[in-house]
């Protein structure tokens, strides 16, 4: 295999090959994050609302995760990207496609602000729906008792759950929101289709200009799983950092 | 959505049914796939010959780090070089169709092979022995006795993947084909109506597997209920 390549300068972007993988690199974990913030929060949020005795809230959370859940994510991509424009009023979809990306420009990126917020609102609402149920799962797996003794010690519900039943329940499912987050960062490819240059996509295209398919995709599949496994290893120690002595977590992976 | 033409998708509706067929096809062949070398890949990996179980726990967990599309560029590239290789035959033409089937098979396998191993581990160790003492060989206490059960064990989180297979056909979009949602994006674009047909498609995808899921909760309980 030949390497050198990935010195030459590129046709675009002022950058050598090696360039473009790094501005993939930066994509993917920009978009993988900021949709990970997204996903996190109204995740929880949803998750939680699933467990209480609220029941409106409760059946709207299941409404969204069952929405959410059964269309593929690649649908749901061109829904933000293509559709949603257009269902709004025509001058707020026209501010959205003319004014809105060029708010910013992007650091070494050949695509607008508008590609990269339509990307992390679908990853972040996508696996939010998938976050909620490793929440409420991680919820429900708590003996009853413990909300139990929480009431009865004169606690309020949302006491309860502030003081008692959250901090356990985020302990036991850090396996599965390492899983979660790996999910988000391996799904931020399917940006690409959308015109946001993150790493496959990078991959491609240098296997496009230079013909080096081996090569290209070598390194990023290289990449992915170097960052897949610091992502486990860190988590492993954030793990055993905030374990509760006596209480075994279920583990994973 | 005052201008939402439903005669769009009705025009559309025997090429939009074409790209569907197209997406059925390739799941079940996956699936089938997907679980054939998912089962052989979960025995290597439980195997006591280490090269055997090493091999299969690098390949498992090198797909699974990797994104679905890169798999399916990988085998896009590889599968003609490959099947060159093979046949002697240079640049013998493999459609997207054929790559797309490799790579949603090794994939599906490296996916199906860890919820299978789960389902091996949760058969007690006290069967494949009995199996051993009643002079069965390997195949036969794998087949008879720990398969059928471990088989059983996991059918609902198996059909929770297939699932989850059958909404990423869907990604075979990057290589151009024409399945569901590759036929409703061509037809888009002819006809200038992509919010129509992207709308029509989200639909269908969420029927489908809502009802799916539906079923699995269903056989679930079913299956809990038989249990006690």
């Amino acid at each position: 295999m030949e390497w050198k390549f990935f010195l030459e300068q590129a046709p675009s972007g002022g950058m050598t090959y090696l360039g473009w993988l790094g501005s993939g690199v930066m994509w993917t974990l920009l978009v993988s994050i900021c949709a990970w913030v997204i996903a996190f929060s109204l995740g929880s949020v949803l998750g939680i609302l699933r467990t209480t005795p609220l029941k409106w809230l409760n059946r709207g959370a299941t409404i969204y995760v069952e929405i959410f859940r059964n269309i593929p994510l690649l649908v749901q991509m061109f829904l933000w990207y293509f559709v949603m424009p257009e269902l709004l009023p025509t001058s707020m979809g026209d501010w959205l496609k003319q004014t809105y990306p060029n708010l910013i420009t992007l650091p070494f990126a050949q695509f607008s602000l508008w590609e990269f917020t339509a990307a992390v609102m679908c990853l972040g609402l996508y696996t939010a729906s998938r976050v909620a149920e490793q929440v409420r799962s991680g919820i429900q797996s708590l003996p009853k008792g413990q909300t139990n003794a929480g009431l009865a010690m004169g606690f309020t519900l949302p006491q309860v759950y502030k003081f008692v039943i959250l901090p356990m329940a985020y302990r036991l499912i850090i396996p599965p929101m390492t899983s979660e987050f790996l999910t988000i960062f391996k799904n931020s490819s399917t940006a690409l289709t959308i015109g946001v240059l993150e790493l496959t996509a990078q991959a491609r295209q240098i296997n496009e200009y230079t013909f080096q398919t081996f090569p290209a995709f070598t390194a990023a599949t290289l990449i992915y799983v170097v960052i897949t496994l610091t992502v486990v290893f860190a988590m492993r120690l954030l793990e055993k950092k905030v374990a509760v002595p006596g209480f075994v977590s279920q583990g994973g992976h | 959505m005052g201008d939402f033409d439903y005669k769009i998708i009705i025009n559309n509706l025997p090429f939009l049914w074409d790209g569907l067929l197209l997406s059925l096809k390739l799941f079940f062949i996956a699936l089938v796939g997907g679980i054939f070398f998912g089962t052989l890949l979960a025995l290597a990996r439980l195997s006591s010959w280490r090269i055997l179980s090493y091999t299969s726990a690098g390949f498992v967990n090198l797909i699974r780090s990797i994104p679905f599309i890169m798999a399916i560029f990988w085998f896009y590239f590889l599968t003609p070089m490959l099947v060159g290789k093979i046949t002697g035959q240079q640049g013998e033409a493999v459609g997207p169709f054929t790559s797309a089937i490799v790579a949603f098979i090794m994939v599906e396998s490296a996916y199906y092979s860890e919820i299978i191993r789960a389902g091996i581990q949760s058969v007690p160790r006290g069967q494949p022995w009995a199996a051993y003492a009643l002079g069965m060989n390997y195949w036969q206490a794998m087949g008879h006795i720990v398969l059928p059960q471990a088989f059983r064990n996991m059918l609902p989180i198996m059909l929770t993947q297939a699932i989850i297979l059958f909404q990423d056909t869907s990604l075979v979009y990057v290589v151009g084909l024409k399945d569901f949602l590759g036929a409703a994006s061509k037809a888009g674009q002819i006809s200038g109506r992509i919010v129509e047909l992207y709308i029509f498609v989200a639909i269908v995808f969420l029927i489908i597997c809502f009802g799916a899921s539906r079923l699995v909760k269903y056989l679930q309980a079913r299956m809990d209920a038989g249990r006690v």
